[in-house]
Formats: structure tokens, C-alpha cells, sequence
């Protein structure tokens, strides 16, 4: 018994095994399924960072928020910042994706790279890549979510283009910047 | 609190239920590792294709079958409006930032919240970038709002709905057989083991 505790506590366990991928895929078609299925509507992200960050920027510069033509609408005089089904399933992504990785045992502070950079060149190139995602979400009206995984499922042309462009857009780049992966 | 109507609570609280669902499966799919993702497109673990075509093809042959039986009223269901020119634009944009950032919002969210660093430094400058849409919004808005329109592929390709639902599928398994063999040309040996 004791013998045996002392076993774990020298060797923790490992965390849990990723799902197989098409397993994972035809669980994650359900849950898109169901929600488009009970609320007309399926997945999404960037749609509810766009939300908070103009909750962020309306704290510090409300004028300049509530007068842009983008994010102004969040602000009008009868909307509010987080009436969007999407914010809250938002938050279900975060507590969702926090039960997971307790569960699999891979809640581990950390960076993630590839071997060939430190942590701070993966920050700032993480940070970049945020840039440059965030303003080809608002171009595009959505991310892989609620464009390639919604609209692709749904069929919609546009969703479709976008998903093969995003493909076509880290594929050229890919090679460019192999150092950061590989 | 939260001035809410009731039944706009029970709706939000579902939303927050299927969001749980959402992120445990992108989790458990490994979407919460930059290298994982980044591995796509390097041909050397092809999950993100994976994952992501099963999920559109499970959902859309359960579409069908929910169409079929009547339990669904297809028109009631939000189609995202296609804007070509600003999709395609984005999309090559979002792809770039991909490769460089290692995440897509969604996945930037989960492993942010299995304490990547990485990816909080990602979902600061996904703020940041959309914060930079929002600037030059006015410039950009001719070229963002053109199209606008409900158009599917069924329209585009003037073909029933269960047919283009029978080819995604058919391209599905084929990208799937095309990826496992990428995999095993491509993968080394390191690869697949934990960060």
C-alpha cells in the first residue's frame, strides 16, 4: 500500500491520450448539430472576442467605441455588449476546455513552441499571429468556427471560401516560417 | 446581475452548456496545442483536418437526415451570408495568422485556459487586430459588406441538397485517406509526444 502510493507520488502519472481525431470529429459534429439544431445557430469565437474587446476598449476610450462604425452597434442606446448567445457559449468554451484539461491531467503552466525558439520569440510571434487572426476574423465576419466549422456544415458558400482560403493562406506561409515548428 | 429575461436565461444557460461541450471536445481533440495545430501544416499530424472534416460531415448528414424525416425546418437555420471577396481576403489574412500564432480563436481560448502562456499572449493580440479592423473599418467597409447574400453550395453548384451533401463526404473520406498517407510519409519520430 504504501509501497504503491510512494510509485505515484515519484512518477505522476502521464496525462490522458488525446481522442482519436475522427472520434473527437464526430463528437464535435454533434455538439454543432444540436446547436444548430435547438438554436438555429452554431459555434463561434471570434464573434464574442470582438465583444469583449470592445467591453475592454469602451472602459478606456467609451467615445471612440460607442462612434466606431464596427463596434459602435454593441453600444447603441438599446443593445448590450453581451446579449449575443455567442458570448456565453464563449464562456462554456473556456469552462469546457478547463474541465478537459484537469480531467486529462495537461493543466500545466507553460509555453508552447517548437524547439528551435525561446519562449519569448514564441511569444511575440503568438501575439502577431493574434493580430493578424483577429483582423482577417472581422474581414471574413468569423474564424474557424462559426465560418469553416458552422458554415461549412450548413453549406455556405462564402464559410466554404474562407475555410480553403485559410488552408491556402498558413500552407504558403508555413514554409517561411518552419523555425517557429519544426 | 444580469437583467435577463427568463426564458432568454434558460437559453443563455444552454449556450453556456453547449459552449462546455465544445471546449471539453477541442481539448480532448489536442486543439489546445499550438504544435499540434501548427503540425497541419507541415503535414505531420493532420488532426486538425481530421477533427474538423468528420464534425462538418457529421453534422451535415445529420442536417439531411433531420431535413429528411421533417423534424427540421432548414430555412430557420442561420446561414452565414457568403461575402466572397472579404471571405476569401480574410481568409488568406486568418491563415497567415495561423501558421505565425499556432492557434485559431476558439483553440487560442481552450489552451489559454490550460495555462499556455502562448496562447494568452494570442487571444491579447486577436484583441489588438480586431481593435485594428475596427479602426479602419470605414475604409474597408465597400469591400467588406459587398455580397451579403444566402448562398450555399446546392445554389452554386445547381445540385439537390443530399447530393452536395453525398460529395462533401465523398471529398471528406478522400481527404482523410490522402491525409493519413501524408502523416506517414511526413511524421518523425517526435512527434506525437506530449509538450
Amino acid at each position: 500500500m504504501g509501497q504503491l502510493a510512494h510509485t505515484k507520488a515519484d512518477d505522476p502519472a502521464p496525462p490522458r491520450a488525446y481522442w482519436n481525431p475522427y472520434l473527437a470529429g464526430v463528437a464535435l459534429g454533434l455538439v454543432l448539430l444540436g446547436a444548430l439544431v435547438v438554436f438555429g445557430r452554431g459555434l463561434g469565437a471570434s464573434g464574442a472576442l470582438a465583444r469583449f474587446t470592445a467591453l475592454a476598449s469602451h472602459a478606456v476610450a467609451p467615445h471612440w467605441v460607442t462612434a466606431n462604425a464596427h463596434l459602435g452597434g454593441y453600444f447603441a442606446p438599446d443593445a448590450h455588449w453581451w446579449d449575443d448567445w455567442l458570448v456565453f457559449e464563449v464562456v462554456g468554451v473556456a469552462l469546457g476546455g478547463l474541465a478537459a484539461a484537469i480531467t486529462a491531467r495537461r493543466l500545466v503552466v507553460g509555453v508552447d513552441k517548437g524547439e528551435r525558439i525561446t519562449n519569448r520569440t514564441r511569444l511575440l510571434f503568438a501575439a502577431v499571429g493574434g493580430i493578424i487572426v483577429g483582423f482577417g476574423a472581422r474581414l471574413a465576419q468569423g474564424c474557424t468556427s462559426g465560418q469553416a466549422l458552422t458554415g461549412g456544415a450548413t453549406m455556405a458558400l462564402g464559410s466554404w471560401a474562407f475555410m480553403f482560403s485559410v488552408f491556402g493562406g498558413a500552407y504558403a506561409l508555413a514554409w517561411f516560417v518552419r523555425r517557429l515548428w519544426t | 446581475m444580469i437583467p435577463i429575461h427568463p426564458s432568454v436565461y434558460v437559453a443563455y444557460t444552454l449556450a453556456v452548456l453547449t459552449g462546455f461541450a465544445f471546449g471539453f471536445v477541442l481539448e480532448r481533440a489536442g486543439f489546445g496545442s499550438a504544435r499540434k495545430l501548427a503540425a497541419q501544416f507541415y503535414l505531420t499530424d493532420m488532426t486538425v483536418l481530421k477533427v474538423m472534416f468528420t464534425a462538418i460531415v457529421t453534422a451535415m448528414l445529420g442536417m439531411t437526415l433531420l431535413r429528411a424525416v421533417g423534424w427540421v425546418n432548414y430555412d430557420a437555420i442561420w446561414v452565414n451570408p457568403t461575402f466572397l471577396g472579404a471571405q476569401i481576403v480574410g481568409g488568406l489574412i486568418f491563415g497567415v495568422g495561423f501558421v505565425v500564432g499556432g492557434y485559431c480563436p476558439g483553440t487560442s481560448i481552450v489552451a489559454a485556459v490550460s495555462g499556455r502562456l502562448d496562447a494568452i499572449a494570442f487571444l491579447l493580440g486577436t484583441s489588438v487586430g480586431i481593435l485594428g479592423f475596427a479602426g479602419v473599418y470605414d475604409k474597408l467597409a465597400a469591400f467588406a459588406q459587398r455580397g451579403g447574400d444566402r448562398r450555399m453550395l446546392t445554389d452554386w453548384l445547381h445540385l439537390p441538397y443530399g447530393v452536395v451533401a453525398l460529395l462533401v463526404a465523398v471529398m471528406a473520406v478522400g481527404m482523410f485517406v490522402g491525409g493519413e498517407y501524408l502523416e506517414r510519409r511526413f511524421r518523425r519520430p517526435q512527434e506525437g509526444v506530449e509538450p
